[in-house]
């Protein structure tokens, strides 16, 4: 009870956008992410760092319950989104990742053209009337994602046939396009060069306007620069949470000390 | 002396040859097999294919050409008034094949000494008699049984002289290769270059085979051309063969049955095949998919008369009995829709597995792509896998296809073998494929066209299905190079 009113409260004060507690999550046998507690801010880039493998994917995964398509994944504790658990029968996983939209580490457009690739999403979800505003959607989730200048002859060429950054960027604009609440963003930037990463950056600034933003990155920079809080995780524990500055400047944690000087990772 | 113990003695030889090359390899530098130019066993393999190979080959150049050989002589002693009315010299000749195999068998069975089978004549009573009881009754005339005897006699020269040549060769090749065999003899490469030369003649081999079948095919082809107008073959809509004369061998009311029927079964095939394959790849469990795939691909080991025969018995009496006959369309057994739906269920697994297998080549991240953006499971197959899946399905309708126009059996015993172009599909019609063999059955007479109309049809179908399978290849290549 005085739990839940601490919630309550919290959420007035900063506009917690997701709420995670006792997190579990198990592949099969492998416990891959243990009692994770974390509160996601609204309006707010988060950043996920850690060693590879101990978990940042997985996590991410189940704040839009991508892991319901993995038949062995099992996702135990409580998730909220505004409040509402998003674990709860009454909710449509579908509905749940129009909200929660994300981008994946591996640039993955649908073979279709470029417009379709960004329109997908707002014709599943109805958001264009008419063609008019679907052109519209498409151009600014395109500007948004800095592609809109190198694509706007050739709309109508396959996604596919487009480079690497240009496919993550093409894969950023759908995500946009979809209106979300919440962008989950897992590497985005691995496969793009300094000049196209650092636009992503410019476009995660700006989508810290209107989503809250939760980002995985392997780079410290990267972390350092986009996002305003930072979570550390190791071998499947959430080590340490806070201010991006606090946690580069002032690692509370002996391990978060090492990953971010370089021992341990 | 057997072939087979020439080819033995041959490959014992090789075999020594390579254990003596490679000991005289060695023995040339003293055992120390890093001053040879390569590696000690190289040269032993040179020895054993210089040894076996020259021997071999001219061994099956020879059975070969040997028949050939042997008739045309065989043929040039029969005289002319030796050939009955009525009969051409091919029907002696192959009379005097069958004597020569009696009287052979005769004599490795021990009822004849070999001299006393050479002499042997038509009115030799006691000879004639012991072949008789050992159930080897021989009835002929003079001329045959003279002939048959040249036949042994020259079959068996030929023998003894494929021995000895092969022998001698394989003999020279040996001592030659042993000869070259020294420290700084670049054998890796020779054998190398044997290795793929051999290489080569295996694959050859497949192509040529395909070559010889369409040439053979043409040739014929061209011979029906010279016999019957072709505009009359491609355009005429009547199929009446008569072996007397005045047939219309007329190919579109073939045609027609052969699309016709494949249509249907493709039908029937395509979204039954398209939907088990999504069924399997993405809503069955994994347990489930190990069980149903095999399930259905046990359609695909059924041998294809079987399946006629339940066209025969089961589905066309049904279709008639409760479809066409209460709806006055028609009171036969056998129809286009019998044979359609039957190949239908046949061509099923084709579409399913190939269908299956090209929709998990989807990779996963463009469902979770589209799953991410709160899509359903349905929307995702229709709007994302399908498309990126669709070249290959193509691919696999089209050798579908191919198989169904290439199918006989269940045509034979569903559609029935009357030709004629109609639409309605509870009428017996035929194809292709049945006419060819209908045509092919029974008494030939390879100058007549009636006969060789069956060439021409080949030819047809061939180009046809060729054609469907060059198409279907180039699309499943076109759609690999896109994930790979
Ligand atoms: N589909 C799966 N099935 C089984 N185990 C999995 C699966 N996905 C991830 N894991 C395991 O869960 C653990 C966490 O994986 P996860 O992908 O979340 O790591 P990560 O932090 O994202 O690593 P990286 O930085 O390399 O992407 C790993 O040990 C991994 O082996
Ligand atoms: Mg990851």
């Amino acid at each position: 009870m005085n739990d839940m009113s601490l919630v309550e409260r919290r959420l007035v004060q900063d506009e917690i956008k997701i709420t995670a507690r006792d997190v579990q999550v198990f592949y099969g046998e492998k416990h891959a992410i243990k009692d994770v507690n974390v509160d996601i801010l609204d309006k707010t880039v988060t950043a996920f760092i850690g060693p590879s493998g101990c978990g940042k994917s997985t996590f991410l995964r189940c704040i839009n319950r991508m892991n319901d398509t993995i038949d062995i994944c099992r996702v135990e504790g409580r998730i909220a989104l505004d409040g509402e658990d998003i674990y709860d029968r009454r909710v449509d996983p579908v509905q749940l990742r129009a909200k929660v939209g994300m981008v994946f580490q591996k640039p993955n457009p649908f073979p279709k053209s470029i417009y379709d690739n960004v329109a997908y999403g707002p014709r599943i979800h109805g958001l264009a009337r008419g063609r008019a505003e679907l052109d519209e959607i498409v151009e600014k989730s395109l500007r948004g994602a800095a592609l809109w200048n190198e694509v706007k002859d050739r709309l109508q060429e396959p996604g596919t046939g487009l480079s690497g950054g240009q496919q993550q960027r093409l894969c950023i604009a759908r995500a946009v396009a979809t209106a979300p609440e919440v962008l989950l963003m897992d590497e985005p930037c691995s496969a793009l060069d300094p000049i196209a990463t650092s636009q992503v950056e410019e476009l995660i600034d700006q989508l810290r306007q209107e989503f809250s933003v939760v980002i995985v990155t392997h780079s410290m920079q990267q972390a350092a620069r986009v996002s305003q809080k930072t979570a550390f995780f190791h071998l499947g524990n959430l080590v340490e949470y806070g201010e991006t500055d606090d946690i580069f400047t002032n690692p509370q944690d002996p391990r978060t000390e090492s990953y971010i000087s370089g021992r341990i990772g | 002396m057997p072939v087979f113990w020439i080819v033995l003695i041959v490959l014992a030889l090789a075999a020594a040859g390579y254990v003596l090359g490679q000991s005289r390899a060695l023995t040339q530098v003293d055992g120390d097999a890093r001053k040879l130019h390569s590696r000690p066993g190289y040269y032993g393999w040179n020895v054993a294919f210089s040894t076996a190979l020259p021997a071999l080959v001219l061994m099956v150049i020879w059975l070969f050409l040997q028949p050939a050989i042997i008739g045309n002589s065989v043929s040039s002693t029969i005289s002319d008034d030796a050939i009955p009315e009525g009969q051409t010299r091919g029907i002696v000749l192959s009379e005097a094949a069958q004597i020569a195999d009696k009287l052979s068998s005769a004599v490795s069975q021990g009822v004849l000494s070999r001299p006393e089978m050479m002499a042997l004549r038509v009115d030799d009573a006691d000879g004639m008699g012991r072949l008789k009881d050992a159930g080897l009754a021989v009835l002929t005339r003079p001329p045959v049984l003279g002939a048959a005897q040249q036949y042994l006699g020259m079959q068996r020269m030929g023998s003894i002289w494929l021995g000895i040549l092969s022998l001698a060769l394989a003999g020279t090749g040996f001592a030659w290769a042993l000869m070259r065999t020294k420290p700084d003899f670049r054998a890796r490469n020779v054998v190398e270059r044997v290795m793929r030369g051999m290489l080569i003649a295996c694959s050859s081999i497949a192509i040529a085979t395909t070559l010889g079948i369409v040439l053979s095919l043409v040739f014929e082809s061209i011979h029906f051309f010279r016999l019957y107008q072709w505009q009359h073959f491609f355009f005429g809509t009547e199929w009446t063969p008569s072996f007397g004369g005045g047939s219309k061998l007329g190919m579109l009311p073939l045609l027609w049955g052969t699309l016709y029927i494949s249509v249907i079964a493709l039908l029937f095939a395509v979204p039954i095949g398209l939907f088990a394959a999504i069924y399997m790849s993405e809503y069955a469990s994994p347990r489930v998919r190990s069980v149903v795939k095999p399930a259905i691909e046990i359609l695909a080991g059924i041998p294809t008369i079987v399946y006629g025969l339940f066209a025969l018995v089961t589905v066309g009496p049904m279709i008639r009995d409760w479809i066409a006959s209460p709806l006055g369309l028609g009171n036969s057994g056998s129809s286009v829709m019998t044979a359609g739906l039957v190949m239908g269920v046949m061509l099923v697994p084709f579409v399913s597995s190939l269908s299956d297998d090209i929709i998990n080549a989807v990779p996963q991240s463009l469902r979770d792509g589209s799953l991410g953006l709160g899509s359903t499971r349905s929307e995702t197959i229709r709007q994302v896998v399908l498309p990126a899946a669709l070249p290959g399905i193509v691919g696999a309708v089209l050798l579908a296809a191919s198989r169904a126009i290439g199918e006989t059996m269940i045509v034979v015993l569903g559609a029935g073998a009357m030709a004629q172009i109609s639409g309605n599909p509870f009428e017996a019609m035929t194809t292709i494929t049945v006419k060819i063999v209908g045509q092919l059955t029974g008494d030939n007479d390879f100058a007549s066209p009636e006969t060789l109309v069956a060439f021409a049809l080949g030819l047809t179908l061939f180009v046809l299905t060729l054609g469907l399978n060059i198409f279907a290849l180039y699309i499943v290549r076109k759609y690999r190079e896109q994930y790979e």
